[in-house]
C-alpha cells in the first residue's frame, strides 16, 4: 500500500508524463519530500522557499482541501488519495 | 487559433454581462487532444470581486474530477475584466498553468450597462499563456461545431 497522488498536466514534466504517482510519509510534507526524491523538482513547484504551499496549487487529501486541515502538516496514511490541482484564478 | 461555436461564444459573453461589475469565470471543456471547446461550464467566482477571480477549491476539485471521468481537458479558460481591456493581467499570467488551454478574456468595460449605449460592445480575445509568455491568437466563431469544418455542405430545409 502507498499513497496515490494525482498530478496535474503542468507538473507531469516531473513525473515522466504520469498522471498518478505513489509515495509515502506520515504527513503531507513528508510525502512531498518522498515524491521529490523520486521526481526531482516537484517539491519546488509545490512548496515555497519559506516552506509553505504555493498559492498557485490546491492540494486535497481524500477530497479535503489541506488549507483547512493543517497544510503540509496534514496527516496522511497508506491508502489515502492526494490530488494536486493548479488554482484557476487571476485578476 | 481558437475555433469556437456561436452558442458557446454567446454564453461566455452573456455570463460576463450578467456578473458585471464582478469578474465572471468558467471553462469550456472538450475531449482530450481535440482542441474543441464543447461543454460550457460557468463557474462561481469565489472572490466575487471586480478585480479578481478564483474558482472555489471544492468546485475546482469537482470540475477536474468530472472532466477526468469524461476524458476531457479545459480547452478554454475564460474570465472577464470589467474595467480594463481584454488582455491578461500580471496576476492572470502568474496563475496561468494550463499551457494547452486557450485563455479567453472578455471585457465588459464598454457593455451597455456601463455606457448606457444601445450599441454596446464586449471585447472577446484569446491567448496562449506558456511559461509566463502571452501570445494572442485569432478567434474564429463557427455557427456550429458539428459543421465547422464543412460549412458548404450544410443544407437548411
Amino acid at each position: 500500500m502507498a499513497i496515490e497522488v494525482r498530478i496535474p498536466t503542468i507538473l507531469r514534466t516531473h513525473t515522466g508524463g504520469n498522471k498518478t504517482v505513489e509515495g509515502s510519509g506520515a504527513t503531507l510534507g513528508a510525502l512531498v519530500d518522498d515524491l521529490d526524491t523520486q521526481h526531482p523538482g516537484l517539491k519546488n513547484r509545490l512548496v515555497t522557499e519559506e516552506g509553505k504551499l504555493h498559492r498557485f496549487v490546491n492540494v486535497y487529501v481524500n477530497d479535503e482541501d489541506v488549507r483547512f486541515t493543517g497544510a503540509l502538516d496534514t496527516e496522511v496514511k497508506d491508502g489515502d488519495s492526494v490530488t494536486i490541482l493548479p488554482a484557476v484564478a487571476g485578476g | 487559433m481558437l475555433r469556437i461555436d456561436r452558442a458557446t461564444y454567446d454564453a461566455i459573453v452573456a455570463h460576463a454581462r450578467k456578473d458585471h461589475p464582478d469578474e465572471a469565470c468558467g471553462v469550456v471543456a472538450g475531449p482530450e487532444g481535440s482542441d474543441r471547446p464543447e461543454r460550457f461550464i460557468p463557474m462561481l467566482n469565489a472572490a466575487r470581486s471586480p478585480t479578481f477571480y478564483e474558482f472555489e477549491s471544492g468546485d475546482l476539485l469537482r470540475l477536474y474530477r468530472d472532466m477526468d471521468d469524461r476524458d476531457e481537458v479545459p480547452v478554454v479558460i475564460y474570465h472577464s475584466h470589467t474595467a480594463t481591456e481584454a488582455y491578461p493581467s500580471r496576476t492572470d499570467i502568474s496563475y496561468a498553468s494550463e499551457p494547452e488551454a486557450h485563455y479567453v478574456l472578455v471585457s465588459t468595460r464598454e457593455h451597455g450597462e456601463q455606457t448606457g449605449l444601445v450599441d454596446d460592445e464586449v471585447e472577446f480575445r484569446s491567448f496562449r499563456i506558456v511559461e509566463g509568455e502571452v501570445r494572442e491568437e485569432d478567434v474564429e466563431v463557427v455557427e456550429s461545431y458539428l459543421f465547422g469544418h464543412t460549412p458548404t455542405t450544410v443544407v437548411y430545409d
